[in-house]
């Protein structure tokens, strides 16, 4: 009998043909077709290009023509340039969402109650759990990066779009069925170090834009003037200097924002002036963190996310700005969280109660306006996490006796910093001791709600339906919260 | 004498500051009815100092306001609203002659009279031309509500026919005329505000060049100044030592009966005491150590 068997597929070659193992299509409607993409499947997005992300809407416009419906939208976050995804809320194209934060005019249409099943509002360590766990299984992983070579390596800290970390899109990458890489620079085989890696790469499709270079950082790093924003900095810094953590090699990560980066910048001071240097800064990397690394204040960056240029441009030239993924950042079930190592976090709040719970999603109106980010995470696991907020936001108190949503448990809060007093935990006596001993006035935060309700008054109480319209997963994949949608 | 470093401006008019303002704890905060507030906005900001005056945020802190002139339409009504609120000090808008200070004495005493306002309302004058300078001296005696004697150096330059410059010699002999002015009548003396709130080096340049002439502090005009100029009044680590050792040696001294003791090979007597009290009361303010 003839043996008609070939030994492995693959094993004809044709030496004319350069690209026979290319990996790039033409379009992202071919590469859809090609994932295999049906009704009711998972799609990933991920969220380091900000505020200038131009995948999300480009990806989802070409599979609502497609006719696709009934899909699970899984994006690491949404800013407000994904407003567009009502429309297709709306159409039925998607119909579950799974993010870390809802802003601008999508939350405010989620929260007035457009989907039928509730949104589900993870942390970035969070996300990584449920992907492990299975809850979130990504079929098709839509990953943008700024440039890639034939064969799917891909970095973030080169090209016209430079978003530096890709450390969320890392995690989509590990776990997604089929990955599809959107990119817009192609750099010649092989372009390494690359974050995401060949073999992990299905399909390329080169595409006009990934991101507009002046959103993806806008606003990060601009120091402030604001004199409220640098007192709340002063303070917080001079919580962190007395605290016992502050000495040789300690590690910090903070946020964006005004008296995040303000504190960053007091603390360098502080340690200047005391000859201390940091063994790591984590987290979203501001210019602040890029230009203690080079005063050599701090010795590594650990980088999840670059929060602006300096950032992203220090990741590709600074051989101790290291990129790490989700998993190895904040994974609640990660073999090894750099999180679990970190010994002081500054965190922002629009809601801090009497029980020291924060919320950081929903606002005074209780509209979705905000991330869950990487806040329960690093509250949890950091030895000192300190809730940076004013007492008061116009009219509105900042301390209240039930938050509207609990997103980090005040049983992983140590010190509330308020520009008209600091509470501390009452678990922490040891730190309320020597906070005092150090000259600064601690306060109940009892004290401190009395006071924010005589200057405000007590704000009248929001009506919500029964109808729940989001829930808010803790970092373990339990449901914490859930977020009801508003009374009309 | 009462510690007063830093003196913030506050404009009348602009809610938020004067809804903020006590957080920043200034020595003393001081709102503004006069050039900062539109005339659209004079009757609205007088309504918000009035409140403001009378809220508990403010009586942790002392509280002075710049009224308008009593020759302009506000400038009574001014007074007739932050006497009543309860203000510590009002500031004399421009005071060139003792007469300014006195009929604003006379129009305060009228309305506390009226009320029964027994603590009585301290005055602060603020010396802005060439005649104010030359009348200091007897200005600064003119009256026992008078607290403090300001220059105003905007106008004062504008007065001279010149202009400010970052040296400030234009100011030197209204600065000396001022101090000693302030001095020998045993008042405050305050130096005038530095705009350019970008500035900080220029700012921390001139606290401490008026610091060194003997001023006990400056109006300010932004919050983020204060905590540069505390910091630039606080006495240094040593100067804080030493006067704990000489405040424990009068101690001692006073309880063996003796008049002077030596410290160190120094001896220590009334002068250095009160010095050293001084020194600590700074050191306490600036948050050095505990009371």
């Amino acid at each position: 009998m003839e043996n008609t068997k070939k030994a492995f597929a693959g094993i004809s070659k044709n030496i004319n043909l350069e690209d026979r193992n290319s990996k790039i299509l033409s379009s992202i409607e071919e590469a859809v077709k090609k994932s295999g993409l049906k009704d009711g499947m998972t799609i990933s997005f991920h969220h380091a290009f900000r505020g200038g992300d131009r995948v999300l809407n480009a990806v989802l416009s070409v599979i609502a023509k497609m006719g696709f419906k009934d899909l699970t939208v899984a994006s690491s976050s949404l800013a407000s340039v994904h407003d567009e995804i009502i429309e297709h809320i709306e159409s039925g194209v998607v119909t579950q969402l799974y993010t870390s934060g809802l802003r601008s005019k999508l939350g405010e249409a989620i929260s007035s109650g457009i989907m039928k099943n509730p949104v589900q509002i993870h942390s970035h360590g969070g996300r990584v759990q449920l992907l492990q766990s299975g809850e979130l299984s990504v079929d098709v992983a839509f990953i943008g990066v700024p440039c890639i070579d034939k064969y799917g390596n891909a970095s973030g800290y080169k090209g016209r779009s430079k978003c530096g970390s890709l450390g969320y899109a890392m995690s989509d990458a590990q776990y997604a069925k089929y990955v599809i890489a959107l990119s817009e620079t192609m750099e010649p085989y092989p372009n390494l170090p690359a974050s995401i890696s060949q073999d992990q790469v299905d399909s390329i499709v080169m595409v006009d834009e990934v991101g507009d270079p002046s959103q993806i950082g806008e606003g990060a790093t601009r120091m402030t003037t604001n004199p409220k924003e640098l007192l709340l900095a002063r303070r917080t810094a001079r919580v962190i200097e007395n605290s016992g953590l502050f000495k040789e090699g300690f590690s910090i990560q903070t946020g964006t924002g005004g008296a995040s980066l303000a504190t960053t910048l007091f603390l360098s001071e502080k340690m200047e002036e005391k000859g201390i240097t940091a063994s790591f800064g984590l987290g979203g990397i501001t210019g602040t963190m890029v230009y203690m690394l080079k005063r050599g204040l701090i010795k590594t960056l650990l980088d999840v996310q670059s929060f602006d240029e300096f950032a992203a441009k220090s990741l590709g030239e600074n051989p101790n700005h290291i990129e790490i993924s989700a998993n190895e950042y904040a994974n609640f079930g990660s073999k090894g969280a750099a999180i679990k190592q970190l010994d002081v976090v500054v965190l922002s709040a629009l809601e801090i109660d009497t029980d020291f719970n924060v919320n950081v999603i929903t606002g005074s109106k209780g509209i979705l306006r905000g991330a869950s980010g990487g806040h329960s995470d690093t509250a949890a696991e950091a030895k000192l996490s300190i809730i940076v907020a004013p007492l008061t936001r116009g009219r509105i108190p900042t301390i209240t006796k039930k938050v509207n949503t609990i997103v980090t448990p005040g049983g992983s809060v140590d010190v509330v910093v308020t520009d008209q007093g600091i509470a501390v935990h009452p678990r922490n006596t040891e730190l309320k001791e020597k906070l005092i001993k150090a000259g600064l006035t601690i306060v109940d935060i009892n004290e401190l709600y009395e006071r924010a309700i005589q200057l405000c008054g007590k704000p009248k109480d929001i009506e919500y339906t029964d109808k729940v319209v989001a829930q808010i997963r803790y970092r373990d994949g339990s449901v914490l919260d859930e977020v009801k949608q508003l009374a009309k | 004498m009462k510690l007063r470093r830093s003196m913030l401006f506050v404009p009348g008019s602009n809610t938020s500051m004067v809804c903020n303002a006590f957080i920043y704890k200034p020595d003393t905060v001081m709102f503004d009815l006069e050039d900062s507030v539109a005339l659209s906005e004079k009757d609205s900001a007088r309504l918000m100092v009035f409140h403001a005056l009378q809220h508990f945020v403010y009586k942790n802190v002392e509280t002075a306001v710049r009224v308008n002139p009593l020759d302009s339409p506000y400038g009574l009504l001014d007074l007739e609203a932050v006497v009543r609120a309860g203000t510590d000090i009002v500031r004399l808008p421009k005071t060139d002659t003792v007469e300014d200070v006195l009929n604003m004495q006379d129009a305060i005493e009228k309305i506390e009279e009226k009320i029964g306002r027994t603590k009585k309302t301290q005055l602060l004058a603020a010396i802005e031309s060439a005649e104010g300078v030359v009348n200091a001296v007897n200005i600064a005696r003119c009256s026992d509500r008078l607290m403090g004697i300001a220059l105003g150096a905007e106008d004062f330059v504008r007065d001279l026919h010149t202009q400010r410059t970052k040296q400030g010699s234009e100011l030197m002999a209204a600065r000396s005329q001022i101090l000693l002015a302030a001095r020998a009548a045993k008042i405050h003396a305050f130096d005038s505000v530095f705009s350019d709130v970008k500035d900080k080096e220029g700012f921390l340049a001139e606290v401490k060049y008026v610091k060194g002439l003997g001023f006990d502090g400056k109006s300010l005009v932004n919050p983020n100044q204060i905590s540069v100029l505390h910091d630039a009044y606080a006495p240094s680590q040593t100067d804080v030592d030493w006067s704990l050792e000489v405040i424990e040696a009068a101690k001692e001294a006073e309880e063996k009966g003796l008049g002077v003791v030596s410290l160190d090979g120094r001896m220590v007597d009334a002068p250095i005491i009160a010095r050293a009290k001084w020194t600590l009361e700074l050191a306490v303010a600036s948050g050095m150590i505990r009371e």
